[in-house]
């Protein structure tokens, strides 16, 4: 079993990218890998609730993520000087709590050291 | 265990390489690819994080390329090494991991 | 040549002209054969899939991407994956789904093949490296 990091960075609607990483994420699910996620930079917009893009005629991105832990990801980390820079706290956030680990820049670093490969977004 | 970080976007107008910089570790690489070769000039808004992780022991590299394209030969700073693509390659191998900051 | 070949697989998210996202990749592609590495899959996401479009008609004094990984991949017997999903949204479609969907041609290059993003994955498991090409 390999250790698969996704990294996703960016901010969702604007461009396809977060999506996109969120669909190859829960299409990793079926390989039985040890998957984790990290939110940072823009990415962690992707965590914010009440989010409604039907306007924009896209899909919640955020209406999936609660369900993560169903498909396999068990790991999920938010970089916390993502967060503070942009104004953001636990509580602004779609996840329960208990479903994600808040962690620095240095935990960052250390979390990419302990991948077998990183799947960068 | 170590880290190659790659930034293709360039400092003056995005946040990738200042993001980049805050996670490298003594040990880790940085290469400028694309535009991210501008993060190697003097002026670059993040050329004194550069250096200060450069003297922790990150090294940082700018594919020739992308540098010589952009015509910034004899413009980049003394921490930045050159690299071609059999260094990029040379690189991706040496460490564990890469991360794309783009 | 390397010591200790390793196995490489790449990511390419950038549509050729859009982004050098495709051309660094090509580029590194060619560097690492060249060193003696194996390369074993492309994995083509995001806008990277425009880079199958056999139907790209570059100027002459342009390079041809979408044939130059053809022949890198029939030279090293590199696998050419364009992602499906990525694919039917952006209008690349081989002959198989051209005809499920009805729609009036199909324009996957020679050299690439369709599948789904389980590809990636799968690469990312059974390649030593994988290094991903953003736009």
């Amino acid at each position: 079993m390999k250790n698969l990091l996704f990294v996703s960075r960016h901010a969702p609607y604007g461009t396809g990218i977060a999506r996109e990483a969120l669909d190859a994420l829960l299409g990793a699910s079926a390989y039985g890998q040890n998957l984790s996620l990290l939110f940072m930079d823009d990415g962690v917009f992707q965590l914010l609730n009440a989010q409604n893009p039907s306007k924009l005629n896209q899909k919640n991105l955020s209406a999936n993520l609660p369900a993560l832990p169903l498909y396999d990801v068990e790991n999920i980390f938010v970089h916390s000087e993502s967060l503070r820079a942009r104004a953001l706290h636990a509580d602004d956030l779609v996840l329960e709590p208990k479903l994600f680990k808040v962690i620095s820049s240095q935990e960052v670093a250390e979390l990419m050291n302990q991948q077998d490969q990183l799947l960068s977004f | 265990m170590s880290t190659l970080h790659t930034v293709n976007k360039s400092p003056f107008s995005h946040s990738t390489l200042a993001s980049c910089l805050s996670i490298c570790q003594p040990g880790d690489a940085l290469l400028l690819i694309e535009d991210g070769v501008y993060g190697a000039l003097a002026s670059s808004p993040q050329a004194e994080q550069l250096r200060a992780v450069h003297a922790k022991g990150v090294r940082v590299y700018a594919l020739e390329p992308d540098i010589e394209a952009r015509g910034l030969v004899g413009r980049r700073l003394d921490e930045v090494e050159l690299s071609d693509y059999a260094g990029f390659v040379r690189l991706s191998s040496e460490l564990r991991c890469v991360q794309s900051w783009y | 040549m390397v010591s200790r070949p390793l196995v490489f697989s790449l990511a390419v998210y950038g549509a050729p002209f859009s982004a050098q996202a495709s051309q660094t990749a090509y580029a590194f592609a060619k560097a690492l054969i060249d060193v003696g590495h194996r390369l074993e899959r492309v994995f083509f996401y995001q806008d990277g899939i425009h880079a199958a479009n056999v139907l790209a008609v570059p100027p002459q004094d342009e390079e041809n991407l979408t044939e130059a990984w053809h022949s890198l991949a029939r030279e090293h017997q590199v696998e050419l994956v364009v992602c499906i999903a990525a694919a039917l949204r952006r209008g690349l479609l081989n002959g198989e789904e051209a005809q499920r969907y009805g729609k009036p041609a199909s324009n996957l290059a020679p050299g690439f093949e369709i599948a789904g993003l389980g590809q990636l994955l799968e690469a990312a498991v059974t390649s030593d490296r994988l290094i991903t090409f953003g736009a």
